[in-house]
């Protein structure tokens, strides 16, 4: 199963609420997946800000005087904020990739979820309440933002085996379904320079469209490419920097709705997900088309 | 009279009496509560009209009614709502998550709305109407229910469907009917691509009679029997004859 969901905010106003409507869409959905729960936010890009969100299995012991150490290490100013197991490391948007060569020496034990201007990305094991809760994303801010709980079974239940992937910047993805091709895929763009964490399927998809869009396609584009590269089921809800995406297979057995309003763009795995959105007794309400690209960009 | 005999006049009459209908809310009361609560219902119940109020994209809603009582659900529901159904008449006033009316026996379904995937699969009997849009495997392996849709249907719809009808008042998505045995399907509009030995049929007086009750039936205005067009079986794969193995 696994339940996805997604939210794309059009009216500004409703920003200070992405968190806690994200996080009312996801946990509603909690029965289609208990083994583990994220989400991926973003805010605002400013331009002369990267963020990195890290985690860690200890994450005191990791997280204490991390700022300091990382400052000296990349010669830039580093702010850390920590949330539970997750850290987000704030410095200048040119010294990201030289941060995360740094982190590898100074704390093997860290695992970087995702990278960029806008995006922060929180996951754990565990039921979908516990996780928002861990993290507090319901007080987080943002312009749009998707969310993931997961039922194994393609990896281990791990927390770097929960959604959403993230192998690029400010990109990630959140899928329902099983990839069939994804060993022989993830050999191809390992050959092309990607870079791995696990043996997910969803990984792959993710690195994929990361891989494409490093290749000059827009999202839309290397959306359409995963219908003649990607072999299995799939649902995928995608995020970028300013644009959120969704593809389904053509055979389209995993469930999907999505509403639109003038406020918003809003994607679940099931109906339940969208029930409590403002608006949505009004809303423009469909099942998204097999094999069938849908984007939107800020 | 059993409902899967009701006129579309005489359901919504027997709708019009919502005052006295007994209301459920489910942001009151379980789901569980509610399904309990129909399956207690004995043979000429006293309560014959209920109403469920904020289903919210729940499952199951109404599954397993065995009474001819009229039950209206006041809002979207999520996946088997109506499953099993047999002779009640239920109206859902919003759309409908996957498997609406799975495997329905007798009575009758309406969705004010869309339906999602598989609706009416395997079903027995009784008529299922979609008012909207119904999208992929739309009346897979059917066995002897009716189903009209107002709007389109999507792929792989009445997928070796073994009996029953079909009504499509738009237009059909890809591989209509694969492997289809003896179901018979209308479809209006255009059909994107017919699967594996289904092909196009002949419109004779009798289906002419047949389509035109059903539209009557699900209280449908405006559209005659011959603007639709027959699809059914080749008869080509019922038994393995090697000659036909590319068709598979």
């Amino acid at each position: 199963m696994c339940g996805i969901v997604g939210l794309f905010l059009k009216d500004k106003a409703l920003e200070p609420k992405l968190g806690a409507m994200l996080s009312e869409m996801l946990v509603s959905l909690s029965d289609r997946g208990p083994d583990s729960a994220g989400i991926a936010i973003y805010g605002a890009a400013t331009g002369n800000e990267a963020k990195i969100t890290v985690q860690s299995p200890k994450p005191d012991s990791d997280f204490r005087g991390l700022d300091a150490e990382l400052a000296k290490a990349i010669g830039a100013p580093v702010s850390v904020a920590v949330k539970s197991t997750h850290a987000v490391i704030r410095t200048t948007p040119d010294k990201v990739d030289t941060a995360r060569e740094a982190l590898q020496t100074l704390r093997p034990n860290i695992r970087i979820m995702g990278a960029g201007e806008a995006v922060e990305i929180y996951k754990e094991v565990g039921l979908p309440e516990a996780v928002v809760d861990r993290f507090d994303v319901r007080s987080m801010t943002g312009t749009h933002g998707i969310g993931h709980t997961r039922m194994a079974t393609e990896s281990a239940v791990t927390t770097m085996g929960a959604h959403p992937f993230s192998t690029g910047a400010d990109q990630c993805l959140v899928h329902n379904g099983s990839l069939s091709n994804h060993n022989n895929m993830r050999r191809e763009l390992i050959r092309d320079g990607m870079k791995f964490e696990t043996e997910n399927d969803t990984e792959v998809a993710a690195a994929y469209l990361s891989n494409r869009m490093a290749h000059g396609k827009n999202l839309g584009e290397a959306l359409e490419g995963t219908l003649s590269d990607l072999d299995g089921f799939f649902t995928f809800v995608v995020g970028t920097k300013n644009g959120f995406g969704v593809v389904r297979d053509p055979i389209a057995c995993k469930p999907a709705v999505m509403a639109e309003t003038d406020q918003y763009v809003a994607f679940g795995s099931e109906y339940r997900a969208l029930t409590k959105l403002p608006g949505i007794d009004n809303a423009r309400v469909w099942e998204p088309e097999p094999a069938t690209v849908y984007f939107w960009e800020h | 009279m059993p409902a899967n005999t009701m006129s579309k006049a005489e359901r919504d009459q027997s709708h019009a009496h919502s005052q006295a209908s007994r209301v459920f809310d489910l942001s009151q009361h379980s789901l569980r509560e509610l399904n309990e609560a129909l399956h207690k219902l004995t043979p000429g119940p006293n309560e014959t009209a209920w109403e469920v109020l904020n289903p919210k994209g729940s499952h199951s809603v109404a599954v397993g009614v065995d009474q001819p009582v009229s039950i209206d659900v006041r809002g979207s529901v999520g996946y088997y709502c109506a499953g099993m159904n047999d002779g009640a008449a239920i109206t859902v006033h919003g759309s409908a998550g996957p498997g609406v009316g799975e495997n329905m026996m007798s009575g009758s379904i309406v969705i004010k709305g869309d339906a999602s995937q598989y609706a009416g699969a395997t079903g027995r009997g009784g008529l299922l109407v979609i008012e909207g849009n119904a999208s992929s495997r739309c009346g897979i392996s059917m066995k002897g229910i009716d189903i009209v849709v107002h709007g389109n249907i999507g792929h792989m719809s009445a997928f070796m469907a073994q009996s029953g009808n079909l009504v499509v008042l738009g237009d059909a998505g890809d591989a209509l009917g694969d492997s289809i045995y003896e179901a018979r399907l209308f479809v209006r509009g255009k059909v994107e691509s017919l699967g594996a030995d289904c092909i196009a049929k002949e419109m004779r007086p009798e289906h002419l009679e047949l389509v035109q009750g059903l539209l009557d039936k699900a209280g449908v205005i405006g559209v005659k029997a011959s603007e639709f067009k027959r699809y059914g079986s080749a008869r080509k794969l019922y038994n393995f004859n090697i000659d036909n193995a590319d068709a598979y």
